[in-house]
């Protein structure tokens, strides 16, 4: 009988110990406490009766090991409680790596956080090579390090500046980058990964050693390489909003790699990072982010066919994005001419994404049907309008499209700034019409705004989030409001930044200042990507009647329509914004330019455009890219004890609220 | 009884002319842009085709079973058996034939069937003596030996073999196919004048098809770099009989008739027809096209398989008690003008009649108003493979414009045989 609950060791003719990590109720594997405790068991009951070697695998069809339970984090409030934590992986995966017979860990799917450090610990590594296997250390994401010896072991395997660009990133790496790397010793197909890690641990070879040249950069002369990442780092992040990265550096270049052996008063020590909001933030932000990953789960709903009609910029986009999730996507405009560009782009982008290969880039461009006569639509799960924003052009097009969907189809608009029941009066079912609003560039932007309409069908808009969910994006479920939420709130806050304009402050002087507010791009660079005029059409329809910003209008009317047209606020060239001396940036600047926004969340949650303050914190977060370690507009406002007093919402009663 | 066979759409990539030099898109590329076009637009999904045929006269080496290849990258699903069919240029009425007989026989309900060739992309081959010489180096072991080998190589070994002269060329009697093009003009006296305008009247035919937008079973390509091709370019607006006269013979070199011009040009295309059971449309609410009625196969002197259409056509004649100018509309494919002129003459023919078709008289004269109505092979191109499908689908769809009717679409195919379809719509 097995004696675990989450292990099972099984040893086979040639005393290899095969131990599957299973974790119990838990679709994937997670490294809580229980789990790391019974693996203290696992490896005592070994020391018993040493095998050969050892091969840990994952008893999961989902992956390796998911990680640390993040759940787990929430709960250490106290200094003392993060020490333990960190101090029971750090010995338990260094006991791991002492020992003497050779250690394999069989990698296939996610391997994250802690189960690359349990990996790392073992003297070799297969990865399988599949699209799904990924390896990374993404614990800074979350605004924590990797604390249970990845910090110590993966620069010992890949060189820092490898090792280096994985922690301070948290990105991943796939199977191949990872045997290029050298942080794995086989990058095999899954039909031959038990022989691989079987053939690896009775080679008895030693594990791989570095270069001498990578073994100078992690040992004498740590410093250079750290003073050149700090570099890199300051240029993303500051240190006052983002400890993480700069522990990682300190710990790594001064300390080992061992979180516990900062002292307590470093503000790099991990007293200091779990005293830090930011911590606490990030992980609230991860949980938003599960939260938004759960809607339209319970649906049932799948799309393989998708209908998108308009082949612009977002049409196309969203066509190219949809085909690259592996849906047939018909696309529809007036004319091939006007669908070819689309395609065009698509293949680039196709190309780029698969890099070389070209099999799979062809199969992502071929499932891009393009559809002149809209014929494509009687199969589509799913129809995406995206024409231009002209409401009786709408109407003549859902009209003619409605007799012919699927009665089980979705039927969504991606307009931004008409009323989904403005749109859906034409149809004989209004009911049916939700609105799937991308933002652009729909490659980059995480966030689709799901909007219902008061009358629209909850089991329509339910499937509507289970499509976006489908093509990986984050569904966040919005009531039928101007701007909805996201707009809403970017709409006052580049008003107030064009204000400022107006009053003298140089563009520079406003942009950074909110990108030292933690914005990830300042709010004049911003109305220059996104269009003058369009920023005007938006004004005028979330502000109503009130006199555009002087210098706004001016330039619309000269025609300096933004980045499109090579000059707006600022003069383009080579896609780069060209900007002048920054100068003084005025007192208050950041806070009077943010306020507006801050007061717009509010009132989209009082309005119920979002359910509650946290999903309006989710949704400004991953759809404005608004300061992660704040936790959000809403979770700053609560947690700025001296914020002034909300103003009374005068300009929230004259939006008008969802019919 | 027989079960009707319904044809329920049809699609067809343009055909694009070989320009000496591999063309925009491989085979595969042509098959698959057309299916997908094709199968988007139905009531059924993709994964409800029973299977998926497709005829190829030259797939190449990477994907001999082409019809697999499409079927799996038109999204059919791994569940779809596709499979490939090979009768020199009749292959794509070969593919329709082979989707009727499984239907027929019930193994089948709903098919995708068509065909495809990319002649642009025929290979250039290593001569005999050429791989000889490889084989042997290959296999020596030694540096003494390699050396040796190198010494017996032979820079005339470099001359390529032109794949697709070779898959022109018919193996048993050793003749090009536009040299048996000139053998049946030699037979009924069809001089060069007569070729060049049928030639001409080719062109004119399918530029005031293209005028009047009657070839709608296209449907246009988007290459990858946003190059759009929407229209067959092979038709030339500007030919005239003092043109197409300038052209020297190209198969009997010095004495001939038959020139580039008055034949089908070399050309990349795919083509695809959806075939169906009754309890198919009834199944999934399809309005068909037109019915495929009946088909024929025929052999004969592989000298003059320019006439296999006159004796594929014939015998449906007799099947169904028609004469010549019964049918609606007729399609023969235009391989040669010669060739299209002879089966014309065949059919006035007292001795070809009674001697070659066993009939007591000759069956008369085709009306040419009714024969290719729209042009053919020799102004649009005939992507070997691909022809027999689009003639058939063409044929439904001036049967269906016109308001139903019935016609015959045939085929002439190099090795001495003919293939011809009865449909109605």
């Amino acid at each position: 009988m097995n004696p675990y609950r989450h292990w099972r060791i099984r040893r086979d003719d040639d005393r290899i110990a095969w131990i599957t990590l299973d974790v119990a109720c838990s679709p994937m594997n997670k490294l809580s406490v229980e789990v790391m405790t019974e693996l203290a068991t696992v490896l005592d009951d070994l020391e018993r009766y040493p095998p050969a070697a050892a091969v840990f695998l994952s008893g999961k069809d989902a992956g390796f090991i998911a990680g640390a339970d993040i759940e787990e984090f929430t709960r250490l409030d106290s200094p003392q409680k993060a020490r333990e934590l960190v101090g029971r992986g750090w010995e338990l995966f260094n006991r791991l790596a002492a020992i003497a017979y050779p250690t394999c860990a069989l990698i296939r799917g996610h391997c994250l956080g802690g189960g690359l450090e349990l990996a790392l610990a073992c003297r070799y590594r297969v990865a399988v090579d599949e699209p799904a296997t990924r390896l990374a250390l993404p614990e800074v994401m979350l605004g924590i390090v990797p604390g249970w010896g990845g910090m110590l072991r993966l620069p010992q395997v890949t060189g820092p500046a490898a090792a280096l660009d994985m922690m301070l990133t948290g990105k991943g790496v796939d199977a191949r980058k990872a045997k290029k790397l050298g942080l794995v010793d086989e990058c095999v197909p899954a039909r031959v990964m038990h022989n691989a890690a079987r053939a690896l641990v009775l080679s008895r070879k030693p594990a791989r050693e570095l270069p001498l040249l990578q073994k100078l950069l992690n040992g004498p002369l740590k410093a250079v390489v750290a003073r050149q990442a700090r570099a890199q780092v300051a240029r993303r992040a500051q240190q006052k909003h983002y400890p993480a990265p700069y522990a990682i550096l300190d710990m790594w270049s001064k300390f080992g790699g061992n979180a516990l052996a900062v002292p307590a008063d470093r503000p790099t020590s991990l007293d200091a990072i779990v005293a830090s909001p930011t911590t606490r933030n990030l992980v609230r932000v991860f949980f938003l982010q599960e939260r938004l990953k759960g809607f339209g789960k319970d649906s049932g709903f799948e799309a393989s066919h998708v209908h998108v009609i308009g082949a612009g910029t977002m049409g196309g986009d969203i066509a190219a994005w949809c085909a690259g999730r592996g849906m047939t996507v018909t696309l529809q405009d007036q004319g091939i001419e006007r669908i070819a560009p689309a395609i065009k782009r698509a293949a680039r982008v196709f190309e780029r994404k698969c890099r070389g290969d070209k099999l799979k880039a062809r199969m992502m461009l071929e499932r891009i049907v393009p559809d002149v006569d809209g014929r494509g639509v009687r199969q589509a799960d799913v129809v995406i309008e995206a024409i231009f924003e002209n409401l009786e052009a709408k109407h003549k097009l859902l009209a003619a499209l409605e007799p012919m969907i699927k009665a089980e189809a979705v039927l969504a608009t991606n307009t931004s700034s008409l009323r989904i029941e403005d749109i859906g009066a034409v149809l004989q079912n209004p009911a049916r019409l939700v609105g799937i609003h991308f933002f652009n560039p729909v490659a980059k932007m995480p966030l689709v705004e799901v909007v219902s309409a008061a009358d629209t069908d909850p089991a329509m808009a339910r499937r509507a989030a289970a499509f976006v969910k489908q093509i990986d994006k984050l569904p966040l479920p919005v009531a039928s409001a101007p701007g909805f939420l996201v707009n809403a709130v970017l709409g006052p806050y580049m008003l107030e930044a064009m204000r400022c304009v107006d009053e003298g402050v140089a563009p520079e002087a406003i942009d950074r200042a909110l990108t030292d507010f933690g914005m990830p791009m300042g709010p004049i660079e911003l109305v220059d990507l996104v269009g003058l005029d369009v920023a005007m059409a938006a004004g005028k329809a979330l502000t109503g009647a009130a006199a555009p910003p002087k210098h706004l209008s001016q330039l619309v009317a000269a025609g300096s329509l933004g980045k499109k047209a090579g000059k707006g606020f600022y003069s383009w060239h080579d896609g780069k914004a060209q900007k002048g001396k920054t100068g003084a940036v005025p007192e208050g600047l950041a806070q009077r330019i943010i306020q507006p926004l801050l007061d717009a969340t509010r009132r989209c949650v009082e309005q119920d455009v979002v359910a509650d303050a946290d999903l309006a914190d989710a949704g400004v977060i991953f759809g404005t890219g608004f300061a992660p370690f704040t936790g959000g507009p809403m979770n700053h406002l609560g947690a700025r004890p001296a914020s002034p007093k909300p103003r009374p919402a005068q300009a929230a009663r004259a939006l008008p609220r969802a019919a | 009884m027989k079960q009707p066979i319904h044809v329920v759409d049809g699609a067809r990539t343009p055909f694009l002319k070989a320009r000496n030099a591999p063309g925009p898109f491989a085979a595969s590329d042509l098959a698959v842009a057309a299916g997908r076009a094709l199968l988007s637009r139905q009531r059924f999904a993709a994964g409800d085709l029973d299977e998926v045929i497709l005829g190829c006269a030259s797939p190449s080496p990477d994907e001999t079973n082409i019809g697999r290849v499409v079927a799996l990258r038109m999204g059919c699903g791994q569940q779809v058996p596709g499979w490939t069919v090979m009768r020199n240029c009749a292959s794509g009425m070969q593919a329709l034939d082979s989707a009727i007989v499984n239907i027929e026989a019930g193994r089948s309900h709903l098919v995708l069937a068509g065909g495809v060739d990319a002649l642009s992309r025929a290979p250039l081959l290593y001569s005999d003596a050429m791989t000889r010489w490889f084989a042997a180096f290959a296999s020596s072991r030694t540096l003494g030996q390699r050396a040796a080998q190198l010494t017996r190589f032979r820079l005339g070994y470099l001359a390529p073999v032109i794949g697709i002269m070779k898959g022109l060329t018919d193996p048993v009697i050793g003749q090009i196919m536009g040299q048996t093009a000139e053998n049946i003009a030699f037979r009924f006296g069809i001089d060069r004048q007569q070729m060049d305008a049928y030639a001409m009247r080719s062109h004119q035919r399918v530029a005031a098809a293209q005028d009047a937008g009657r070839f709608d079973e296209i449907v246009p390509l988007v290459g990858p770099d946003g190059e759009l091709y929407q229209a067959d370019d092979g038709v030339r607006r500007d030919t005239s009989m003092q043109n197409l006269a300038k052209l020297k013979p190209f198969f009997d070199r010095k004495y001939g008739n038959v020139t580039a011009a008055n034949s089908s040009q070399i050309t990349d295309g795919a083509a695809w027809l959806i075939l169906a059971s009754d309890e198919a449309v009834n199944r999934h609410g399809l309005e068909p096209l037109g019915r495929i009625v009946d088909t024929q196969w025929a052999g004969l002197d592989p000298a003059q398989m320019g006439l296999g259409p006159v004796h594929a056509a014939t015998p449906i004649l007799q099947r169904h008690g028609l004469g010549l100018n019964d049918l609606d509309a007729w399609e023969i494919n235009e391989a040669f003008a010669a060739q299209v002129l002879g089966c014309i003459a065949a059919w006035q023919d007292q001795a070809y009649c009674r001697e070659q078709l066993g009939l007591p008289e000759v069956l008369g004269q085709l009306d040419e108003g009714k024969l290719n109505i729209d042009g053919g092979a020799i102004a649009l191109g005939h992507p070997v493979g691909a022809s027999g499908a689009r003639i058939v689908l063409h044929l439904l769809n001036i049967l269906k414009r016109r308001g139903g009717g019935r016609g015959i679409a045939s085929i002439c195919i190099g090795g001495g045989q003919g293939g011809a379809m009865l449909v109605e719509a």
